[in-house]
């Protein structure tokens, strides 16, 4: 550098504030985290071990409480029921993962195309059409959306996925506008522009990595809802079917024995929870980390 | 001591899990209605010194030494925050740079001013209304009365820094703290928010402590100058005395970079490492004399470079057009632009006129300087010479391009020849991307394969005086100056024709400034640039180019060499501007 030792020791304390802020974890953030590793290495250890088998039937054994050959319990059945949460972690990771695949894959790109094309005068009006469909989409329920994919194919884990991805995707597109917006309103950009970037190569160059924490914000959000959704769906019956084990349809299979077998509900109802509360609370603690307003007081 | 109204020992300020303090052994005192000046550049910890007056440092931070205040029991270090708040309602108040962060958006004007009065409790209900309404006319504030019902959007930058101050004043407080109050200001608007400042402090008879890096501020509101670097006080002393005898190495160079009417024997500007020998600030009458050869200078050798055989412009048909010298290279005639805003409900609102029958020329190797106040049009006159917008009438040629009927393939060839340096270099680079990145970005959009790129960037970066490590490091990783430099090294990696810069030092500090100022010199110069240079302040205007455009509202207040217009002003708009420029000199003599 310039050797002057003003610049240097301004350079250093921004060094600093740049480490400050990539060690800054907050509680919330590591409790969620901490939330979603036990239930991913539940879904994990399934693969290769579980305690018995998932439909290992044991007739003796028909709703029992918690022992220790059983330590959940089993259920009408007498199959195992901690076999089942762990088989049960896979369907719930599986829908949150696909679900909010879909969503990211096709609502991010849509808000950075329609905000992009609200720069242009020729696009202004496809910019709008664009978010008015999004609109369109965001009035439908995801519950409705799987009702009516079950009813058009037939209800299963792979709709049910499909049409919570699709429920999720305005909000992306979204969260995706709004922040292209901004990026496009900054300096930098307005340099690229002076240095004869295209629009394709600034939006992947300068927007897609300048929201990326919005966009992981929002996933964490989304993940969250779409565990509660497919629980809903199984529960419901429009979800993940029969002999394939689910969080929500364990629930809903335990209603008839509430008042004889209760630890049936409170397993399944305690994980799914537990799942839901640990993105809700990576998601809080994400959105603190990638505050813009936290950052610019960063920078005072 | 319990005579002084402010008294720091020994403040030593250290952050968490740190072994260096950032600040180290601060002691300073303030009596009442004295009026102290603390400079430093960022970084120095000034701004950490005034917290811990207010009793606002940051948990992380720890702290050690004592600071007592008239009034206050103990040591604001160790109290606790209820009596802090009651102090600071009491004792103490502050006025922030940024004047639109610091006042709420949603609340009226008048709302947030009685806020303040109504915590404070001194003030019967019954006659806020009316104190709100004296505190807005003693801050000059024009039409205090319907100004109450204002929202801060509405308002002007120094209207805003006007209600802060208001607020600031409300309790009158003992001891008032700005924090460069008129760093965001133009320098008209800034020259009388300072003289407003001064009035209210000697008005309600308040010790004030005046925090900025601009010496030729302080000099017409201070009695005494407090200079700290890198933590520490360096030096204390009455504004002549800094101004005229400073002791210490580090003032004698903040000193000397402030001063843009003097240069060294090389025609540049003095900066810390050459101030040894900067002879001081002198009289009116001498810089422009003595100025005046070594500007011509500097004119002449940019009229010799059309001429010049070392034009590194890329062949083209509009650089054999303006080779001759006969046809400018830009040419502006009868532009301007309008802007429709929209209204609720798509109600049609008279247009905005932006630009209004604006015509010049920059002749190849001219050095332009075009100056206004923010709101002048500046900003879009820059978008229209670099094809980012369109006139709304008129013609614009910059090379053999017309900008108003170009294509987009044109107005790429033209964006090729002409680059920008921005204002904000903590705003204008891309934080997610490294240096190496941001620089070569122009040279990707060109297609040049990766390994000539890099070659080139290298070069750039060694060209601004950057080190080649920088390469792979992120933007905040640099202070403001070291930024500006990647900013330029980006504009010139494609060795344009035209440098276009929009205030490119106005976010810089002062001792930063001239660096960047006779690095920008060097180039126009090695790359036979035309520059186009845009500032809201005349000094740096002067200093670097030859000839200037003066603006106001949309519209070419005069035109004309520097010198001419510098000396012999013949709007009174120019004259307001020349006179509201802080000069060293003018603020010595009115100090002393």
């Amino acid at each position: 550098m310039s050797g002057n030792p003003s610049t240097t020791s301004a350079g250093d304390a921004s060094v600093d504030r740049g480490r400050g802020a990539t060690l800054r974890l907050n509680a919330s953030m590591i409790i969620g985290a901490i939330l979603i590793l036990l239930i991913v290495v539940l879904a994990l250890v399934s693969f290769v071990w579980t305690p018995y088998g998932p439909s290992a039937v044991d007739p003796a054994a028909r709703l029992q409480a918690s022992s220790p050959e059983h330590p959940f319990g089993t259920d009408k059945f007498g199959r195992d029921t901690l076999t089942w949460i762990m088989y049960g972690a896979r369907i719930t990771l599986m829908v949150g993962i696909v679900a909010v695949g879909i969503a990211v894959l096709i609502g991010t790109p849509i808000g950075i195309i329609a905000a992009v094309f609200a720069q242009y005068p020729w696009g202004a009006w496809l910019s709008a059409v664009i978010m008015r469909a999004n609109d369109i989409l965001l009035a439908f329920p995801a519950l409705l959306l799987a009702i009516v994919f079950a009813a058009v194919y037939q209800p299963g884990t792979g709709p049910a996925m499909v049409a919570v991805g699709i429920a999720a995707i305005p909000g992306f597109a979204r969260v995706a506008r709004s922040g292209t917006m901004q990026v496009l309103g900054s300096e930098y950009v307005r340099a690229a522009k002076a240095s004869n970037r295209s629009a394709p190569a600034i939006a992947i160059v300068h927007v897609l990595p300048n929201i990326a924490g919005m966009v992981i914000v929002q996933a964490s959000v989304a993940f969250a809802i779409s565990v509660l959704a497919e629980a809903g769906l199984s529960f419901l019956g429009l979800g993940t079917q029969a002999p394939v084990p689910s969080w929500g349809r364990m629930l809903q299979e335990s209603q008839q024995f509430l008042s004889t077998q209760p630890l049936l509900a409170l397993w399944p109802g305690l994980f799914i929870a537990l799942a839901v509360l640990g993105f809700n609370l990576l998601g809080d603690g994400l959105r603190d980390r990638f505050d813009p307003k936290m950052e610019a007081r960063g920078n005072g | 001591m319990a005579e002084n109204l402010l008294e720091v020992r020994n403040l030593t300020i250290t952050p968490a899990g740190a072994e260096a303090p950032v600040l180290h052994d601060v002691s300073l005192s303030l009596a009442l209605g004295e009026r102290v000046g603390l400079i430093g550049e960022s970084g120095s910890g000034k701004s950490l010194t005034a917290q811990s007056v207010m009793g606002l440092l940051p948990e992380e931070l720890r702290a050690q030494g004592t600071v007592s205040l008239q009034g206050f029991a103990g040591n604001i270090l160790d109290a606790k925050e209820r009596t802090l708040a009651k102090m600071r309602s009491d004792l103490v108040s502050m006025v922030f740079q940024e004047p639109m962060s610091a006042l709420n958006p949603l609340m009226r004007i008048g709302d947030q001013i009685a806020e303040v009065l109504r915590i404070h409790g001194e003030v019967a209900r019954g006659d806020i209304p009316g104190r709100v309404l004296d505190l807005l006319t003693s801050v000059h504030m024009p039409d205090p009365n319907s100004a109450r019902y204002a929202y801060p959007h509405q308002m002007s930058g120094g209207q805003r820094q006007r209600v802060m101050l208001a607020i600031a004043l409300a309790n009158s407080p003992r001891l008032l703290i700005c924090d460069e109050p008129t760093t965001a200001l133009d320098v008209t608007v800034q020259k009388h928010m300072l003289d407003l400042i001064s009035e209210r402090v000697a008005a309600v008879q308040a010790g004030l402590l005046f925090i900025t890096h601009d010496l030729a501020v302080v000099a017409g509101v201070c009695d005494r100058v407090i200079v700290m670097y890198a933590g520490r006080i360096v030096e204390t002393g009455s504004v002549a005395q800094i101004f005229t005898d400073p002791q210490h190495e580090y003032t004698r160079g903040l000193l000397a970079s402030s001063d843009l009417d003097a240069t060294d024997a090389h025609g540049k500007l003095f900066t810390l490492k050459t101030a040894l020998s900067y002879a001081g600030p002198i009289d009116e009458a001498g810089p422009i004399d003595e100025a005046a050869p070594d500007d011509e200078g500097e004119q002449s050798s940019a009229a010799d470079r059309p001429a010049d055989v070392r034009e590194p412009a890329p062949a083209s048909a509009g650089e054999a057009s303006t080779g001759d010298g006969s046809a400018p290279l830009i040419d502006v005639s009868g532009v301007s632009k309008h802007f429709r805003s929209r209204g609720l409900l798509l109600r049609r609102r008279s247009p905005v006129r932006a630009l209004d029958d604006i015509s010049f020329s920059v002749a190849s190797g001219q050095r332009l300087g075009i100056v206004g106040e923010s709101g002048s049009g500046k900003s879009t006159l820059l978008n229209l010479l670099s094809g980012l917008d369109r006139p709304t009438s008129g013609h614009v040629r910059v090379g053999d391009i017309r900008v108003e009927s170009a294509s987009s393939s044109a107005l790429r060839s033209l964006r090729e020849d002409l680059q920008i340096v921005f204002q904000d270099p903590f705003a204008s680079l891309d934080p997610r991307m490294r240096v190496e990145d941001i620089v070569s970005e122009p040279l990707i959009a060109r297609g040049i394969a990766r390994v000539e790129r890099l070659a080139r960037v290298e070069e750039m970066l060694l060209a601004v005086d950057l080190d080649t490590k920088a390469m792979r490091r992120y933007p905040h990783q640099f202070s403001g100056g070291q930024r500006q430099r990647i900013s330029i090294a980006r504009a010139l990696v494609t060795r344009p024709q035209i440098l276009v810069a929009d205030e490119p030092v106005s976010a810089l500090d002062v001792s930063v400034r001239s660096q960047v100022l006779n690095l920008l010199t060097d180039l126009v110069d090695d790359y036979a640039l035309t520059l186009l240079f845009v500032s809201h302040d005349l000094g740096v205007v002067r200093h670097l180019c030859s000839d200037v455009i003066v603006m106001k509202d949309g519209h070419i207040v005069e035109s004309g060499s520097t010198e001419d217009i510098y000396a012999h002003p013949r709007e009174e708009y120019t004259r307001s501007l020349i006179a509201a420029t802080p000069s060293l000199a003018a603020a010595l003599a009115s100090a002393t």
